[in-house]
């Protein structure tokens, strides 16, 4: 926020409707950053990530990803294009995956986040971890846990019956089949550089069969 | 490059009349951030002071009435996908919405963000042009209805007030009977800003096409609805010879441009073709 123009400073009658109007208070707060030349204001919001409540006083420009990553020290969440292009970064919020790069923290007060970190319980994988080493779903494993929380999203998508460009009648509301055209279609926001793919698709296959029987 | 965060200011609205206020003022909404974060993420986001919009209820619901579905301006693709009726009567739309972005785009981006956005080759735009789409703005002042097809003024320009913002999208409920036809032609269907994308209706009577909409995008500075194109057809039975007019016509209705996705000549070709693959479609 710009110091010198006054709409950072929220008069008084600003500051009173931006608190009502944030349910959770946005405040301008006080310079604290000597070097910058514009104080960042910081917003309070309650993230529950990996089912862990955090309380966060947060500059309210800060991305999910870099909040993950930077604040909270996950790093398992990747920064690939930073643009929405790769999916490196996606994770799960109240379940439905999205692009982390693409969206501001604050934005996000209340939510359940899930992240790769969040899948395991404790030393026992997550099947589709297991899948992925079992399949060699990767490479270099850059954008893995990406794939992976993608996969996760994709597997309870199919479930709740969410049609994609490639079921054969997008206005049938018959179960869905999970054919491997299904699978890649799902997965195409997620790029492997190394290209993995015959291994993503085919540990993705072996989990969603395994839920089947 | 990034941008200089310090230079930015974000807020989130709970109400509706906050976000107005916010607007009056000078703030710019933000919905799914899935246009804005990219320009962001990149240095060259021209508006500094930001009000998300995601939580605000009014904009996030699909109402039905007897004569139209009402769409919510910050209701995300994933729940248009998803809907029942849209599935049912709007099936174009659900279609265009399968395929923009890619799923987790789907999940945070906005049918409002899209229109306002107002990229030619955005993939919504052909769907609503074609299901005559009537846009509602609210601002403090009140509300106003404008049809989507006098929406788009120019490259970028529409009839849109600073202080106001998109809230809703009506689609009379008319569809009955109509044959429909889309299609996205890009370099790969997920991911991928559409070279042409395509969109058709058509209600035959007997073998004579009684009425047809017929629009594209990414083939002229707004999208387009092709009306000389549609009244070549008006009346008529489909023959060879009349798709081959229709096609003619199509080719001399578009203006599109040579850019870093692909050449004018390859556009206007491939919007003859599409039109051509409808038209054999309702023979
Ligand atoms: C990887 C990637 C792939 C993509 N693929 C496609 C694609 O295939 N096809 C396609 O068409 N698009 C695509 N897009 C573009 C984008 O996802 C869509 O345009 C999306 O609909 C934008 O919605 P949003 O809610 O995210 O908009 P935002 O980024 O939040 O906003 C976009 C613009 O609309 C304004 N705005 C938003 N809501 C309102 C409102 N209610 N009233 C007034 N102004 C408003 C904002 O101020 C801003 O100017 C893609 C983007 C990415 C990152
Ligand atoms: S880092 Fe978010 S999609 Fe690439
Ligand atoms: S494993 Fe290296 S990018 Fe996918």
């Amino acid at each position: 926020m710009n110091t010198s123009n006054d709409a950072r400073g929220f008069r008084p009658n600003r500051r009173e409707f931006v608190e009502t109007a944030v349910a959770g208070a946005v405040a301008g707060a006080l310079p604290s950053d000597a070097q910058s030349p514009a104080a960042p204001a910081s917003t309070e919001c309650t993230l529950r990530v990996n089912g862990e409540t955090h309380r966060l006083d947060l500059d309210p420009r800060v991305s999910l990803l870099d909040l993950l990553r930077e604040h909270l020290q996950l790093t398992g969440t990747k920064k690939g294009c930073d643009h929405g292009q790769c999916g490196a970064c996606t994770v799960l919020v109240n379940g439905r995956r999205i692009n982390s790069c693409l969206t501001f923290a604050v934005m996000h007060d209340g939510d359940e986040i899930t992240t790769i970190e969040g899948l395991a319980r404790g030393a026992e994988l997550h099947p589709l971890q297991a899948a992925f080493i079992e399949h060699d779903g990767l490479q270099c494993g850059y954008c893995t846990p990406g794939q992976i929380c993608s996969a996760v999203a994709l597997l309870s998508e199919l479930k709740a019956g969410a049609p994609s460009f490639v079921t054969p009648n997008i206005a049938d509301l018959k179960p869905l089949e999970l054919t491997e055209d299904e699978i890649r279609e799902r997965m195409s926001g997620n790029i492997c550089r190394c290209g993995a793919y015959v291994g993503i698709v085919a540990a993705i296959r072996s989990v969603a069969e395994g839920q089947k029987a | 490059m990034r941008s200089f965060v310090p230079d930015y200011e974000l807020v989130v609205a709970a109400r509706l009349n906050d976000a107005l206020d916010m607007l009056a003022e000078g703030w710019r909404p933000i919905a799914g951030g899935t246009d804005l974060m990219v320009l962001f993420n990149a240095g060259k986001l021209p508006y500094r002071k930001l009000v998300s919009i995601r939580r605000v209820k009014e904009l996030s619901s699909i109402e039905e009435s007897e004569t139209e579905i009402s769409i919510g301006a910050a209701v995300t693709y994933t729940h248009i996908r998803q809907h029942p009726v849209l599935r049912q009567e709007f099936p174009l739309l659900c279609s265009a919405a399968s395929w923009t972005g890619s799923i987790a785009n789907q999940n945070r981006g906005t049918l409002g963000g899209n229109i306002i956005n107002a990229s030619p080759a955005a993939d919504s735009s052909p769907v609503l042009l074609v299901y005559d789409a009537e846009l509602e703005l609210i601002s403090l002042r009140g509300t106003r209805r404008i049809p989507y097809c006098d929406f788009h003024l120019g490259y970028k320009k529409m009839q849109i007030r600073d202080d106001e913002l998109l809230r809703s999208i009506h689609l009379p409920r008319k569809t009955e009977n109509r044959r429909s036809y889309i299609r996205k032609v890009g370099p790969r269907q997920a991911q991928a800003i559409s070279k042409v994308c395509f969109a058709a209706t058509a209600r035959l009577r007997g073998s004579a096409i009684d009425e047809v909409r017929i629009a594209a995008g990414s083939v002229a500075p707004v999208p387009l609805r092709c009306h000389a194109t549609e009244s070549v057809l008006r009346g008529q039975s489909i023959s060879p010879d009349l798709i081959e007019t229709a096609a003619n016509a199509i080719a001399a209705e578009v203006q599109p441009i040579t850019d870093i996705r692909s050449t004018r000549d390859y556009r206007r070709a491939v919007t003859a073709n599409l039109l051509k693959q409808f038209l054999q479609t309702l023979a």
